[in-house]
C-alpha cells in the first residue's frame, strides 16, 4: 500500500479566513431566539427571592387570569412530567450526596433564582407581566453562603443528606512518602487562595424552543447549546421521551465558556410543556436572570503546600481545596474541581504529590464547567506558590521554574498524580517569552523606578501552564466515575456530484469547525475547501457526538475527520487501480488526481471515482459502492499543551489601581491547523483570565443575595481595559492524535490568572509581602499594601 | 400607536404598544434578527443600530422615539448584490468575531465611531468601542479590524 493517504496538500497551517463569517456579518445567521415559531407559547419562571427558604404556598389566581396567559404550574402540577430528575453525569464517589432536582422546586427553595413555578402564556410580556403576579409565601431560613461554614453543617441545606458536604476525593499514592518530604525539606510554602466565583457572561442568552412534529410524535428542540448529542439523550431520560423521538439543533449559538455545556430547567420544561400542550414552547434568558439561573464557574477555598530542598527543588506538593457545589448538582458540577486533581504540581518535577477536595454545597446558584474548569484552579495555586517559594529561597521566580521543570527527556512524563504528559519541551518556550518580553530589559526598569521614588511601581509576572484537555480517553473518564466517553465521531462523503460532505459530532460556538474541518480534509485530498460542506449540531444530521468544551474539539474531533477522510481516499484508491487498470502502489494522487507512475496519461480525478462508486456499475468485486467512511476516534491519553505567559503591570501605590501594560503568551499546542483561529482562541481565554484576575466576581451577601447580577454591576472587560496582546509560539506535536495537535481553548484562561496576580505581588514586592486575592480592584490593592505597612 | 421610519433604505409603519422597545419592534415586528439583545441594562451593547446615522442602543431606545427617523441596522450594511461593507469585511480579514452575537452591535458602533472620527488609533478604538462588550475575542482582533476598515475608508 503506498503512502497517498498520508499525503499533504499545505493548506494545515495557512491562516484561511473562515467562511462562517459573511452570515454572521450581515445578521443572516439565526441564533435560538431569533428562529420564527408560528404559534409558540413562552414560558416564564417564578423564581425565588430566597437562597433559602420553605415554599409555603403558591397562589397562581391572579397570573392565570392575566390577559394572554393559558396556564401556571407549581411543582407538583408536573411531578407526573418527569421520569427521572435533573441529570447528574458524574457521582465523583460512590457516597457522593446529592439532592434530588427537578425543574422546579417543591417544598424548599435553595439558591436565589431556584424556580418555583413556571407561566406559560402567548407572548414573553404577557408572561413577564404574571409573573410578578404569582403569589408565593415563603419562611425564610439562614443561608449558607461561607464554604468553610457550610462544612461546619451548623445549617444543613438538605435535610434528607444530613450535611451540606457532598464528597470528599483523595488522591494520595505515597502517604508516607510525602509526609517525609516535608519532614525533610528545607523550605516549606503554605499558601490559602481563593477562587472567586464568575459568570461565564456568554453573549449571547441561553434560548430554547420545543416543536411537536405535525406527525409520528417526535419533537425538535432547539437550544442555544454546546452540547446537543449530550442533551438529546438527558432530556429523553428526564422527560420520558424515546431518544428517537427527539431531535436537538443548536442553530448559530453565541458563546459558551462551559455555561452552556448543561441540562437546564428550561429545556426540560418546554420539553414537558410541548409535550403536555401539544404546541410549540419556547423560552429565552434575560441577562440579569441568567446571572442566577445559569451555572458559575470556580468557587473554591485552596490550600496548597510545597516542600522543597535547600536550592528549591520540589519534594512534594500537597493540595486540600474546598469545592462549592452550589445548591445542587448540575451536569459534571462534582467533577469540575477534579479535572485539577492532577495537575498541582504544574509543570514541575515533584517526586511525592498528595490531592484532596471536599465538595460543598451551599445556598447559591450551582456552579459547572467554565473555561479551563479545575485546571485554571490548579495553574493559579501552583503558580502563585512557585513565586512564593522563589521568595523564600532567594531566587528569580524564572530560575525557580527552570530548576524545576519536567525535563525534555523525561517525556512522556509519569507524573505522580497517576497521568502520563504526552511531550513537552518546557525550558526553551520559557527562554522565549523571556526574551521576546526583554525580561532583563523590564528588572532593570523596575530598579530605576524604585530607585527614583516612584509612587507607580511596575510589576512582572510570570505564569507556566500546562494543562490536560481532549477530553478525553473514554477508559480514563471510566476510572474517575464520568458517565460518559470521550470519543468523537466523524462522516467523510464524496457525494455524486463531487461535492464532500463531512458530518461531525462536534458542536461549535465561535470555534470555526466548519472552516477548519473543511481544511484538514483539503488539506488531504487535494481539493478546494469552497467543494467542502461541514454539517455539525443537528443530531439528525450528526445522529453520533460528544459535542465541543474541554479544548476536545480538534484534537478529538479534528483527527476523527482526518481519519475518515483517509479511509475515504484509501478506498478511491482502490477503485482508482481497477479503473486504471494499474496496482494500487503504482499510483499517485496529487490535487485531486490519480495517476499512475510513468504514464502521466493514465488519469482519473476524485470526482470521477465519486460518480463512479455512486453508481456502482464497476467496482471491484467485493466493494461497497458509495465513496464514504464513518469513524468514531477514542483518543488513547489527554493532550498537554503548555506555555508562558508574562504581564507586565504598573501599580499605583496611592490609588491601589493596577495598570495592565504588556500580555506576553508564548504557548504551545502542537502543529496549528489554523493559526489565525487558534490565536483568536488565546486572545479570548486572556480576556477572561484577566478578567478573573482584575475585574470580575460574582459577588453574594450573607443572606446569599448575588449583589452584581447586571452587566452594569458585574465587570465585564471591555476593549479599554486590555492592552493589545503579544503572541509567540512553539511547537511540540502530541504524538497521541495523527495531527499531533493539543488544545487551545481554554489556554489563555488558565494561564493568565497567575501571571497577574504574581505581577501585582511583584510590583510591591519592595514594600513588603502582599496579601491578596482576586479580583485585584484598586480597594483590595490599595488595603493590601496598608496591611504589610501597617 | 402609530409609528413609522426608515428602516435600511425602506419605509415601515406598523401599530405598536407604546411600551415597546425598538429592538423589538426591529426584531419583531420586522423580522430583522440581526440586531440582537444580550443584555437588560444597556451594557453590552449587541443591539446597536444607527439612527440618523448615530449608534444607538435599539434597547433603551422606545420604537416610537424612532418616529420619522432614518434607522440602519446590520441587514443594510451590505450593498445590494451582497458585497461587505468595508467594516464587514474587515472583521472577516482580520478574525474580528468568533461566535458572532456582538458583532452586528460591534459593526455598526464601529461604523459610527470611525464617521466621527478622522484619526483614529488603537486607544481611541478602545475607548470608543467601550459599550459593546464581546466575550470571545478578548477585544484584539476587533481593534485591529476597526483600524483596518477606518483605514481603508480613509478616516
Amino acid at each position: 500500500m503506498t503512502t497517498i493517504a498520508n499525503a499533504s496538500s499545505g493548506v494545515i497551517g495557512q491562516p484561511m479566513l473562515r467562511r462562517e463569517d459573511p452570515k454572521l456579518l450581515s445578521g443572516e445567521a439565526r441564533f435560538t431566539d431569533d428562529l420564527k415559531i408560528p404559534g409558540a407559547l413562552w414560558i416564564g419562571l417564578v423564581r425565588s427571592p430566597f437562597a433559602n427558604a420553605k415554599i409555603i404556598s403558591i397562589d397562581t389566581q391572579d397570573a392565570k387570569a392575566s390577559p394572554g396567559i393559558v396556564a401556571v404550574y407549581v411543582a407538583s402540577d408536573l411531578q407526573s412530567e418527569w421520569a427521572g430528575p435533573i441529570p447528574s453525569a458524574w457521582q465523583v464517589t460512590p457516597d457522593m450526596k446529592s439532592p434530588a432536582h427537578y425543574p422546579l422546586a417543591s417544598g424548599k427553595a435553595n439558591y436565589v433564582g431556584d424556580p418555583v413555578a413556571v407561566v406559560v402564556g402567548n407572548s414573553p410580556t404577557e408572561v413577564a407581566d404574571a409573573v410578578a403576579l404569582v403569589d408565593v409565601s415563603y419562611e425564610e431560613l439562614p443561608a449558607v453562603v461561607d464554604l468553610e461554614e457550610a462544612l461546619t453543617d451548623a445549617n444543613v441545606i438538605h435535610e434528607e443528606l444530613g450535611t451540606n458536604k457532598c464528597y470528599v476525593w483523595e488522591l494520595n499514592p505515597n502517604p508516607q512518602g510525602i509526609e517525609d518530604a516535608f519532614k525533610s525539606a528545607a523550605h516549606v510554602v503554605k499558601e490559602r487562595y481563593i477562587q472567586q466565583r464568575l459568570i461565564p457572561a456568554a453573549m449571547e442568552p441561553r434560548s430554547v424552543a420545543v416543536v411537536p412534529s405535525p406527525m409520528g410524535g417526535d419533537y425538535t428542540l432547539y437550544s442555544a447549546t454546546q452540547i446537543p448529542h449530550i442533551l438529546k439523550v438527558m432530556t429523553a431520560l428526564t422527560v420520558g421521551i424515546s431518544e428517537s423521538k427527539i431531535r436537538v439543533i443548536a442553530p448559530s449559538v453565541g458563546g459558551g465558556f462551559g455555561s452552556k455545556l448543561d441540562v437546564y430547567p428550561e429545556e426540560l420544561l418546554c420539553l414537558a410543556l410541548a409535550r403536555k400542550h401539544k404546541v410549540p414552547v419556547r423560552w429565552t434568558e434575560e441577562r440579569t436572570e441568567g446571572a442566577q439561573a445559569t451555572i458559575q464557574g470556580r468557587g473554591q477555598v485552596q490550600h496548597i503546600e510545597l516542600a522543597a530542598d535547600k536550592d528549591g527543588k520540589l519534594l512534594g506538593v500537597r493540595a486540600d481545596i474546598i469545592a462549592d457545589m452550589g445548591g445542587y448538582q448540575q451536569l459534571i458540577t462534582a467533577g469540575v474541581p477534579l479535572l485539577g486533581a492532577f495537575l498541582y504540581h504544574g509543570a514541575y518535577h515533584t517526586p511525592t504529590y498528595a490531592f484532596k477536595c471536599t465538595g460543598v454545597y451551599t445556598n447559591k446558584t450551582p456552579t459547572d464547567a467554565y473555561r479551563g474548569a479545575g485546571r485554571p484552579e490548579a495553574t493559579y495555586a501552583i503558580e502563585r506558590a512557585m513565586d512564593s517559594l522563589a521568595k523564600t529561597v532567594g531566587v528569580d521566580p524564572a530560575e525557580i521554574r527552570r530548576r524545576n521543570f519536567i525535563p525534555t527527556e523525561s517525556f512522556p512524563y509519569n507524573s505522580p498524580a497517576g497521568l502520563v504528559f504526552d511531550s513537552g519541551n518546557y525550558g526553551p518556550n520559557l527562554d522565549q517569552a523571556l526574551t521576546a518580553v526583554g525580561y532583563d530589559t523590564l528588572r532593570a526598569d523596575q530598579e530605576k523606578r524604585r530607585a527614583e521614588g516612584s509612587t507607580k511601581h511596575l510589576g512582572i509576572g510570570l505564569s507556566f501552564f500546562v494543562e490536560m484537555c481532549g477530553l478525553a480517553p473514554s477508559r480514563v473518564l471510566a476510572s474517575l466515575n464520568y458517565a460518559a466517553g470521550g470519543w468523537e465521531s466523524a462522516t467523510v462523503r464524496i457525494l455524486p456530484t463531487s461535492k464532500v460532505q463531512v458530518v461531525t459530532g462536534t458542536a461549535p460556538h465561535g470555534q470555526g469547525h466548519e472552516t477548519v474541518w473543511a481544511m484538514i480534509v483539503a488539506d488531504k485530498l487535494g481539493i478546494s475547501v469552497d467543494d467542502i460542506e461541514v454539517l455539525h449540531s443537528d443530531t439528525s444530521i450528526a445522529p453520533h457526538g460528544m459535542d465541543t468544551y474541554g479544548s476536545r474539539s480538534l484534537s478529538v474531533g479534528g483527527s476523527a475527520v482526518h481519519i475518515a477522510t483517509e479511509r475515504v481516499l484509501e478506498k478511491a484508491q482502490k477503485i482508482a487501480a481497477h479503473l486504471l487498470e494499474a496496482s494500487e502502489d503504482d499510483l499517485e494522487y496529487q490535487g485531486g488526481i490519480f495517476s499512475v507512475k510513468g504514464s502521466p496519461d493514465k488519469t482519473m480525478p476524485l470526482a470521477a471515482i465519486a460518480f463512479e462508486a455512486f453508481t456502482a456499475h464497476n467496482l471491484p468485486d467485493g466493494l461497497e459502492p458509495n465513496l464514504e467512511a464513518t469513524t468514531t476516534w477514542d483518543p488513547p491519553n489527554f493532550t498537554f499543551p503548555f506555555g508562558s505567559h508574562i504581564a507586565v503591570v504598573e501599580v499605583d501605590e496611592e490609588t491601589g489601581k493596577v495598570e495592565l501594560l504588556r500580555y506576553m503568551a508564548v504557548d504551545d499546542c502542537g502543529p496549528r491547523v489554523n493559526p489565525l483561529i487558534v490565536e483568536g482562541q488565546i486572545h479570548g481565554g486572556l480576556a477572561q483570565g484577566i478578567g478573573q484576575a482584575l475585574y470580575e466576581e460574582a459577588v453574594y451577601d450573607s443572606a446569599g443575595n448575588l449583589l452584581n447580577a447586571t452587566f452594569a454591576d458585574y465587570l465585564l472587560p471591555s476593549a479599554a481595559e486590555l492592552p493589545t496582546f503579544e503572541l509567540g509560539n512553539t511547537v511540540t506535536p502530541s504524538p497521541t492524535n495523527p495531527l499531533g495537535v493539543k488544545g487551545i481553548g481554554e489556554a489563555g484562561a488558565i494561564a493568565s490568572p497567575p501571571a497577574v496576580m504574581n505581577a501585582i505581588v511583584d510590583a510591591l514586592s519592595h514594600i513588603g509581602p502582599i496579601q491578596i486575592e482576586m479580583p485585584a480592584s484598586p480597594e483590595r490593592v490599595w488595603k493590601a499594601i496598608q496591611a504589610v505597612r501597617a | 400607536m402609530k409609528v413609522s421610519m426608515t428602516v435600511n433604505g425602506k419605509s415601515v409603519s406598523r401599530d405598536v404598544e407604546p411600551r415597546t422597545l425598538l429592538v423589538h419592534f426591529i426584531r419583531e415586528d420586522l423580522a430583522l434578527t440581526g440586531t440582537n439583545v444580550g443584555c437588560d441594562t444597556s451594557s453590552c451593547g449587541a443591539c446597536t443600530v444607527l439612527i440618523n446615522g448615530e449608534s444607538v442602543k435599539s434597547c433603551t431606545t422606545l420604537a416610537v422615539q424612532a418616529d420619522g427617523a432614518d434607522v440602519m441596522t446590520i441587514e443594510g450594511m451590505a450593498s445590494e448584490d451582497g458585497t461587505l461593507h468595508p467594516i464587514q469585511k474587515a472583521f472577516q480579514e482580520n478574525h474580528g468575531l468568533q461566535c458572532g452575537f456582538c458583532t452586528p452591535g460591534m459593526v455598526m458602533a464601529s461604523y459610527s465611531l470611525i464617521k466621527e472620527n478622522d484619526h483614529l488609533d488603537e486607544k481611541a478604538v478602545r475607548e470608543g468601542l467601550e459599550g459593546n462588550l464581546c466575550r470571545c475575542t478578548g477585544y484584539h482582533n476587533i481593534v485591529k479590524s476597526v483600524l483596518a476598515a477606518a483605514s481603508e475608508m480613509g478616516a
